[in-house]
C-alpha cells in the first residue's frame, strides 16, 4: 500500500494524480487539514489560502480530466511570503507590510501556477529575509518540527518547517546568504539555490539584489529538479536574469556519481565546525567516494572573508532597497504624523524590526561619503577574490562539498541577541551567493536528534551536477526519508 | 559689467528624452495627463518590481555624444542616488555616476567679442526624473503626481568655461538646438523638458583658483538664465567687496522678484551614497553600434551654418538664426529651391518678415500659415519686378491672412508695379507741375529734395511705380 499522501514526495504525488489514485482536491484537503492541525504549534504559515487552493485543485482535476494541465498539475506547494501574490497578503515577515495585498504576481508565482501548482499558503520568514533563525519575523518565530524549542533556521524557516512537517510537499524560498540551504539543513529537507540569474527575481521583494536568488525546499533532489525546470528561465522583466537554455534537470537523476570530482575545502572543516556535524559530513563524503566519486582537496584562501564581505555588501544593498518603504504609497504608515520627517521616522521606526534596522544602518554607514572606499568598495574587491577562488577550484572539480551549517539547529533565543554569532551561521553558504553559484543542501545525518546537511556548490549553470550528486547520495542513504516523530 | 572680476559659469542642463515610454518601465511619457494615470508599478516603486532599461535612451545618448564630438563610453553603469522625498518613490533615483555614457565633448559658441569659443562638455549621463509634489488645494497635505517619475533625462554638464551670462545663454541655445536637431528632445521649456542649473562664481581677474560657487536651480527659460546669472554675479561681487565671503549653497531664482535666494547650504547637503544599481547590467556599446548611430546622424547646426554661408553666401548672423532649428533651416532651403530670388534676399525675408510675423503670433515655423512654396511665389514677383519690396510686405500680410497666393493677391488688389516709362513720365510731369516752389529750390541746389519728389510720385501711384525708374526719370526732367 502506498504511503499516506503527506508522506509522499512531489514526484510520487505526480504519479498518483496521473494514475488517478487520488484527486488534487483530495490531496489539497488532506494537507490543509494537516496545516490546521499542526501550524498552531509550528507557526510556519503567515497566510493559509485554503479557498483559493481548493479552487485551484478543482480546476487542476478538471484540466486533467480534459487531458490538459502542466507538469505540476494539481500538485500543492507553499510560497515564502517574500513572493508577491496577487490579491493575497504579502508581508515579507514584516509589520511594514502587515496590510500589503499585492496587485501582481511574481514571475515565479505565475510560472508555477501556469504549470498547475496549487498554493496552500504563504510561509513565515525572517523579516525581509534578514536572519538565520526565523526569529526576526514580526509574526513570531517558526518552530523546528524536530524539536519545538529549536529554530528551523532562516530566513526561509517557514518553508523548511512546512516541508519537514509534511504540511506541504514543496516550498519556494529565497537565498541571499544561505536562506534556503541553512533551514533545509536544520530541518532535514533538501534546499536548492540556483545560479544567480537562473530564476527571475521579478516580484520577489528585494533584500540584496546582487545576491538574492529564488529556489526551492523539497523532500528530495528529484523534486527540486522537477520544480527548477518550471521556475528557471529568462524573464524580460528582470534584467539580471540570464537568457541561458533550461535543460531537463530530471535527466541528471539517472547519471551515476562514478567519476564525479568532488572538491573538499579545507577551510570548511576548521575550528568553527561542530565536531559531530563535521563527522556526519565526512561520512557522507566517504559514501560518495565509495561509490566512485573522487575526493580532491581544494584550497580557497579567501573563503574565510565571505562573512565579513557579505555583511558589507548585503546591508549596503538592503539599505537602498528598503528605502521605498516610507509610509507614503503602501505599507505601514504612522498615525497623525506632524510633518514629512515625522512620517518617515515613525513609519519606518514602527514598521521595521531591530535586525532590519541594524542592517539598514550598517548599509547606510558603509555607503557613506568617507567610508565607501574602505567598506563597500573593498568588499566588492574581496568578492571578486572569493569568486576567483571558486573559479580556480572548478577547474579541477565538478562540485565542492562540505557542511551546510557549522552546527545543527540551535535553541530559539540562544543567538538572537548576538548578531555576530548568528551571522556566522552563514559561514559555509554565503560564498556561493557572493560568487553567484548554485548550491544545494541535502540531509546527511543527525546530531542529538537534529538533522545535519551536506552542502554542495557547483560552477555557474552547474545545477545538473548538484542534482546528480545529491540525488545519488539520497539513493545511497535514507536520511531524507526521516520524518519528525510528531508529524509522521 | 564686472570690471576687475572674472565670472566663471558651468551649466547642468536636463534634457528630457523624447521616448514614448519611460526609461525603466513601459508607462507612457506623454505630458499633461491626469495625475498618477501614467505611473505603473515600476514607477510607483512597488515591492518586488525591477527596472528594465529602455534601449532607445542609449541610442539617443549616443547620438548626442557623437554630435558634440564626445566619447561614447563602451561601458557605462547605472547608479543609485539615495535620498528620501515623497515624489521619489523608490527612495533613490537611478542615474549614472562614476561611469556616464558620454564624456569629453565640446561645442563652439560666439563669445561676447564675436569670436568662436570652445566650451567643454564634461559629461552627459542618463537618469530618471522624479515625480511632482503639489501643495495647492489639499489643506495640510501635499499631493504626489508620479506621472513624470521615470521619464528619461539626459543631464549634460559643461566645463566651467563660460565667462558671462550671455555666453551661458549662447551655450544653452546651442545645446537646445542640437538636441532638437537630433530629435532626441522636444526642448519644450514650458513643460520642463529642457531646464538648467547654473554654477556661478567670481574671482579677481588673473587669479587661477576658482571662487566659491553657488548653484542656481531650475532656470526654465533662456531669459531667466541670463537674468538669474547676472543677478547672482552682482550679488557675489557685492558680498566680496563688502568684505564678506560667498557661501557655497544652492539658490533658487525668483523670476517675479528677479533675485536669487538660498535653498539649502552645503552644511545640510545630502550624502547621496551613490553605488552601482545591482538591478541593472552595465550598458555595453561596441564600435559597430556607434558607427551605426553615426550613420543616422542628421546634419548638425554648425555644419549647416557653415554650408549656408559657403554655398548661399548669406551673412553669418542670418545663417545663425536660420540654423537654430532644423525645421527653420529646412524651410529656408525649400524656399531657395523654389524661387529665382537671391539666397540673401530670401534670408532677409524669412528672418525679417516671416519670423517677425511668426514671433508676433507666437507660432513656430512648423505652424506657419504661409508655406515655403508660397513664400517662393512671392519672392519670384520681386525678382521679376512685378512688385517692389515694399508692396511685397502688403502682399505678404494678405497671404498671412489667407487671401491666396502672391499672384492672386497682386492681381486682385491691382498691386502690379508700374514699369511703363511713359506712364511714369506722365505722373512725374504732374508732380513737377504741382510743386513749382520745390522745383525751384531743387534747381537752386537743394539735392535732398529728390526724395520728396520720389515720395510724391510713389504716393500718386499707390507705391506701385518702380522706384529705380522714378528716380532716373525725375533726375532727367529736373535737369
Amino acid at each position: 500500500m502506498a504511503r499516506e499522501l503527506h508522506q509522499q514526495t512531489l514526484t510520487e504525488l505526480a504519479a498518483g494524480l496521473e494514475s488517478g489514485d487520488f484527486s488534487s482536491v483530495e490531496l489539497t484537503e488532506a494537507l490543509l487539514a494537516r496545516v490546521a492541525d499542526h501550524d498552531g504549534a509550528l507557526n510556519a504559515f503567515i497566510t493559509v489560502t485554503g479557498e483559493q487552493a481548493l479552487a485551484a485543485a478543482k480546476a487542476a482535476d478538471e484540466a486533467r480530466a480534459a487531458g490538459k494541465g502542466g507538469v505540476l498539475n494539481g500538485l500543492p506547494l507553499v510560497h515564502k511570503d517574500i513572493f508577491c501574490t496577487r490579491d493575497v497578503l504579502t508581508t515579507c515577515g514584516s509589520r511594514m507590510l502587515e496590510n500589503f495585498v499585492s496587485p501582481y504576481n511574481a514571475t515565479v508565482v505565475d510560472k508555477l501556477a501556469d504549470a498547475g501548482a496549487v498554493v496552500l499558503g504563504k510561509t513565515n520568514m525572517d523579516e525581509f529575509a534578514m536572519g538565520s533563525s526565523n526569529e526576526t519575523s514580526y509574526y513570531g518565530p517558526v518552530k523546528n518540527p524536530w524539536h519545538l524549542d529549536y529554530s528551523p533556521g532562516g530566513s526561509s524557516g517557514g518553508s523548511a518547517a512546512a516541508v519537514a512537517a509534511r504540511l506541504a510537499p514543496a516550498a519556494t524560498g529565497t537565498d541571499t546568504g544561505g536562506s534556503i540551504r541553512q533551514p533545509a539543513a536544520l530541518t532535514g529537507t533538501v534546499g536548492l539555490k540556483p545560479t544567480y540569474g537562473r530564476v527571475s527575481r521579478y516580484g520577489m521583494i528585494a533584500f540584496a539584489s546582487s545576491l538574492d536568488q529564488a529556489g526551492v525546499i523539497t523532500r528530495s533532489s528529484a523534486d527540486a529538479a522537477l520544480l527548477l525546470g518550471v521556475m528557471a528561465g529568462f524573464d524580460e522583466r528582470d534584467s539580471t536574469s540570464i537568457d541561458h537554455p533550461v535543460p531537463d534537470y530530471t535527466t541528471a537523476l539517472s547519471q551515476p556519481v562514478d567519476g564525479l570530482r568532488i572538491g573538499v575545502v579545507k577551510q570548511h572543516f576548521d575550528a568553527g565546525l561542530d565536531e559531530a556535524t563535521g563527522k556526519a559530513v565526512r561520512e557522507a563524503l566517504a559514501v560518495l567516494e565509495a561509490n566512485g566519486a573522487k575526493l580532491i582537496d581544494v584550497d580557497m584562501p579567501n573563503i574565510d572573508l565571505s562573512v565579513p564581505t557579505y555583511y558589507v555588501v548585503a546591508p549596503a544593498e538592503c539599505s537602498s532597497n528598503l528605502s521605498r518603504f516610507d509610509g507614503v504609497r503602501f505599507g505601514h504608515r504612522a498615525d497623525e504624523p506632524e510633518d514629512l520627517f515625522d512620517l518617515y521616522c515613525r513609519s519606518r521606526g514602527e514598521g521595521f524590526g531591530a535586525e532590519v534596522k541594524r542592517r539598514v544602518m550598517t548599509g547606510t554607514y558603509v555607503l557613506s561619503a568617507g567610508y565607501y572606499d574602505a567598506y563597500y568598495l573593498k568588499a566588492q574587491q574581496v568578492r571578486h577574490l572569493i569568486a576567483d577562488d571558486f573559479h580556480k577550484a572548478f577547474e579541477e572539480v565538478d562540485v565542492i562539498a562540505g557542511p551546510t551549517s557549522p552546527t545543527p539547529a540551535f535553541r530559539l533565543g540562544d543567538k538572537v541577541d548576538d548578531p555576530i554569532t548568528m551571522y556566522l551561521n552563514d559561514i559555509y553558504t554565503v560564498g556561493a551567493n557572493l560568487a553567484g553559484l548554485p548550491g544545494v543542501s541535502t540531509p546527511c545525518g543527525f546530531v542529538d536528534g537534529l538533522p545535519v546537511g551536506l552542502h554542495l556548490v557547483g560552477p555557474h549553470w552547474g545545477e545538473e551536477a548538484l542534482i546528480r550528486c545529491a540525488h545519488n547520495y539520497e539513493q545511497l542513504t535514507d536520511w531524507h526519508f526521516a520524518c519528525p516523530e510528531d508529524y509522521s | 559689467m564686472s570690471g576687475a572680476w572674472e565670472v566663471v559659469i558651468g551649466l547642468e542642463i536636463h534634457a528630457q528624452l523624447a521616448t514614448k515610454s519611460k526609461i525603466f518601465s513601459g508607462a507612457s511619457t506623454a505630458y499633461g495627463a491626469e495625475p498618477n494615470t501614467q505611473a505603473c508599478l515600476v514607477d510607483l516603486g512597488y515591492p518586488g518590481v525591477l527596472p528594465v532599461l529602455n534601449e532607445e535612451v542609449v541610442h539617443m545618448a549616443a547620438m548626442f555624444g557623437l554630435a558634440v564630438n564626445a566619447t561614447v563610453a563602451p561601458r557605462s553603469v547605472f547608479a543609485r542616488k539615495n535620498y528620501f522625498y515623497p515624489d521619489l518613490p523608490k527612495g533613490y533615483q537611478i542615474s549614472q555616476y562614476e561611469l556616464p555614457i558620454v564624456e569629453h565633448g565640446e561645442l563652439f559658441i560666439t563669445d561676447d567679442d564675436g569670436n568662436e569659443k570652445r566650451i567643454g562638455i564634461t559629461r552627459a549621463h542618463l537618469e530618471e526624473d522624479a515625480g511632482k509634489s503639489t501643495h495647492e488645494g489639499l489643506g495640510a497635505f501635499s499631493g504626489i503626481d508620479l506621472n513624470r517619475a521615470g521619464t528619461p533625462l539626459l543631464e549634460i554638464v559643461s566645463e566651467p568655461d563660460l565667462r558671462s551670462a550671455k555666453e551661458a545663454v549662447a551655450y544653452m541655445r546651442k545645446i537646445h538646438s542640437i538636441v532638437r536637431y537630433l530629435g532626441i528632445s522636444d526642448g519644450n521649456m514650458q513643460e520642463g523638458s529642457f531646464r538648467c542649473d547654473a554654477n556661478v562664481s567670481v574671482r579677481p581677474r588673473g587669479q587661477a583658483e576658482f571662487g566659491t560657487r553657488t548653484e542656481l536651480k531650475n532656470l526654465n527659460s533662456f531669459r531667466f538664465v541670463e537674468k538669474a546669472i547676472n543677478f547672482e554675479i552682482e550679488r557675489q561681487i557685492d558680498v566680496i567687496e563688502d568684505g564678506g565671503d560667498v557661501v557655497q549653497e544652492t539658490r533658487l531664482y525668483d523670476a517675479n522678484k528677479d533675485e536669487t535666494r538660498p535653498m539649502r547650504s552645503k552644511e545640510e547637503a545630502n550624502d547621496y551614497r551613490y553605488f552601482p544599481d545591482p538591478d541593472l547590467l552595465p550598458v555595453e556599446i561596441d564600435a559597430a553600434y556607434i558607427e551605426a548611430v553615426r550613420d543616422t546622424l542628421p546634419e548638425l547646426p554648425d555644419a549647416k551654418r557653415h554650408r549656408f554661408i559657403d554655398d548661399y553666401g548669406i551673412r553669418a548672423d542670418d545663417a545663425d538664426i536660420l540654423t537654430t532649428s532644423r525645421s527653420l533651416a529646412d524651410f529656408y532651403e525649400e524656399v531657395i529651391a523654389a524661387t529665382a530670388g537671391e539666397p540673401q534676399g530670401v534670408a532677409n525675408f524669412v528672418v525679417g518678415e516671416l519670423m517677425g510675423a511668426l514671433n508676433k503670433a507666437g507660432l513656430g515655423i512648423e505652424d506657419s500659415p504661409v508655406s515655403a512654396a508660397a513664400v517662393a511665389g512671392l519672392l519670384d514677383r520681386i525678382k521679376d519686378n512685378t512688385i517692389s519690396g515694399k508692396i511685397a510686405k502688403e502682399v505678404f500680410e494678405a497671404m498671412w491672412a489667407g487671401e491666396g497666393s502672391a499672384d492672386e493677391i497682386i492681381e486682385a488688389k491691382g498691386l502690379k508695379q508700374i514699369t511703363d516709362s511713359s506712364a511714369i513720365e506722365a505722373i512725374v510731369d504732374k508732380v513737377i507741375e504741382a510743386n513749382p516752389g520745390q522745383v525751384a529750390e531743387y534747381k537752386a541746389g537743394k539735392d535732398k529734395l529728390i526724395g520728396y519728389f520720389v515720395g510724391q510720385v510713389m504716393k500718386e501711384t499707390g507705391g506701385k511705380a518702380n522706384p529705380g525708374q522714378v528716380n532716373q526719370i525725375l533726375k532727367q526732367k529736373l535737369g
